[in-house]
């Protein structure tokens, strides 16, 4: 399978990669997708309790190279955003930018999932009211 | 190529050391896929190509006795490898042909004999598809399972067989090798259990022709399939071996025509292909103790180098009873396509879901009753005859960086790490 140049140099250069303290109250967990299923991305982020504004986020996956690069720059996209301004990242924007063929577009279904699990669980931490549906991990 | 770093140091681009004698890239090692064309192979086939043209059913002119002389060499030689006769051999498109004529001739031929047939889960698809289609036609088929090893269980197969009534078992089919996990079955003992209960035993031996002993005598074997470009020989061409004696063996023809190949498979033979065929049959006979003593010890050595490595790697199939080439190994923790991206210069083979169309995980692998996400993990190493000790070391080095490299980024790795059982997290499945 060929790979679009932006997928082979998230693969190769990997950003933010890296763990978050996640009994941290200003760090929300994303763990989406399920070892049998070939595919677990963690996705964390550090909110900025005054702006909401997400200061950090670090991921890890486990998965093929079109989910590593998938969450990757899912990383570099919330960094900078508030809260609300990163449950705006679609699966689509995902695919767009790293031109992922139809059979990889789960990879990018699976990103937008961890961003949304992410901010979730942050939501619960921080008692704001919860407006996504996607379940936060432990 | 470039060597730069990223912004957390993660470095999975090659590296620009000179590469080391006997290396050249990319390196194939992915022998049960298909083999490079042995070049004493090529050799013999190109006089057929060119002046040696002619059709081997013409009978009545010296093209046609010269193309006629070559595929009986060809037979002649074929036969030689597998302790079978030259009348035995029937020429074939390759081994999935092969497959069908036999499993779906000889189902034909004793429909009123029986309707049951016998094949396991881990077979070509060549064959289970086949199996499939023939119980569309009223058939019974069991699939029997496979032992975590990958073999299957005697004792299973013997209380499969029905021995009486209008549902008698005609025909088992199990395969000689396996193509991904490279087990070998123990063949001899399932073709007597046949010849026990008068029930046919066809084997799919793609994989272990020319590479291990395969005698149809002492392996009690009445149909065998065997195809060209698994043995260092042309693709397009393969072989049927039928019975003749002990017993006679009939097959019902699938293609009709000219009645070529005593009518059990018509059209005008492939004179270059079968002189290819026979020709790596040949070499493979001559060459393949020294080969298989050569390719088990790169293979130990390419098993134990990674063992030593690094931890959680697992070791798909039972290892005794096993291909020379072929080492299937599970870097758990780390997705086979992930790993294949960072070895692109390495031809082989993953189980993983994201190498295959369907995005299901190696069925083959499934069946040994491992988790889908060691199935995920997996690599298949299919060494070969070109393949040297400084390509297993390059190998080797490039698969132990990048799972190292791909294991700093798995969670399930840190997880594992941190003492957690992956078993008792709530996965979001998707």
């Amino acid at each position: 399978m060929a790979y679009s140049d932006k997928v082979v140099d998230h693969y190769n250069n990997p950003r933010n990669v890296g763990t978050l303290d996640k009994s941290s109250e200003e760090v929300g967990t994303g763990l989406v997708g399920a070892p049998e299923c070939g595919d677990v991305m963690r996705l964390q982020i550090r909110v900025n309790p005054e702006t909401q504004v997400i200061e950090d986020a670090k991921f890890k996956t486990f998965g093929c190279g079109s989910a590593i690069a998938s969450s990757s720059l899912a990383t570099e996209w919330v960094k900078g955003k508030t809260v609300s301004e990163a449950l705006e990242i679609k699966n689509t924007d995902i695919v767009k930018e790293l031109a992922l063929p139809p059979v990889k577009i789960h990879c990018s279904v699976l990103a937008e999932d961890a961003i949304r699990a992410a901010i979730g669980d942050w939501k619960k931490k921080n008692g704001v009211a919860e407006t996504a549906t996607v379940a936060a991990a432990q | 190529m470039s060597n730069e770093m990223s912004n957390n140091g993660m470095v999975i681009t090659q590296s620009a050391t000179p590469l080391p004698e006997g290396v050249h890239l990319p390196i194939y090692m992915d022998n049960h896929a298909t083999t490079p064309m042995d070049p004493r192979v090529l050799e013999a086939m190109l006089p057929y190509f060119g002046a040696k043209f002619g059709n081997a059913a013409s009978r009545n002119h010296a093209f046609g006795w010269e193309a006629e002389q070559a595929v009986e060499t060809a037979r002649e030689q074929i036969a030689k490898l597998i302790g079978a006769t030259a009348k035995e051999i029937i020429f074939t498109s390759g081994a999935t042909e092969s497959n069908n004529l036999a499993i779906k001739g000889i189902a034909e031929m004793y429909r009123e004999r029986g309707n049951h047939i016998i094949t396991q889960v881990t077979e070509h698809k060549a064959v289970l598809d086949t199996c499939k289609k023939l119980e569309k036609q009223g058939y019974r088929v069991t699939y029997l399972p496979v032992k975590a090893d990958g073999l299957i269980d005697l004792d299973e197969l013997r209380n499969a067989m029905v021995t009486e009534g209008p549902e008698k078992t005609i025909l088992v089919s199990i395969m000689y090798a396996n193509n991904e996990i490279g087990v070998v079955q123990p063949v001899a003992e399932i073709g007597k259990l046949c010849h026990e209960k008068g029930v046919l035993f066809h084997t799919d031996a793609v994989q272990a022709v020319g590479k291990i002993p395969v005698n149809v005598q002492t392996d009690n074997i009445d149909v065998l399939s065997l195809s060209g470009h698994k043995v260092y020989g042309p693709k397009g061409v393969g072989a049927l071996y039928v019975r003749r004696r002990n017993p006679r063996v009939q097959i019902s023809e699938q293609i009709n025509g000219g009645g070529h190949e005593r009518g059990m498979r018509s059209g005008t033979l492939n004179v270059p292909g079968i002189v290819g065929l026979g020709a790596a049959c040949e070499i493979a006979r001559n060459e393949m103790d020294a080969e298989a003593k050569r390719e088990t010890e790169l293979r130990d050595y390419l098993k134990h180098k990674l063992e030593s490595a690094l931890d959680y790697v697992h070791v798909n199939g039972n290892m005794e009873h096993h291909l020379p080439g072929n080492l299937n190994m599970s870097f758990v923790y780390v997705e086979g396509e992930s790993l294949l991206m960072g070895i692109n210069d390495v031809a082989v083979s993953s189980g993983s879901a994201c190498t295959s169309a369907t995005l299901e995980p190696s069925y083959v692998l499934k069946a040994l009753g491992l988790g889908d996400d060691v199935a995920h993990s997996s690599i298949r190493f299919g060494l070969g005859r070109f393949n040297t000790k400084a390509e297993v070391d390059y190998v080797a080095d490039k698969i132990i960086d990048v799972v190292k490299k791909l294991r700093e980024l798995s969670p399930l790795y840190e997880m594992v790490k941190e003492g957690i059982d992956l078993s008792t997290v709530e996965w979001a499945a998707h």
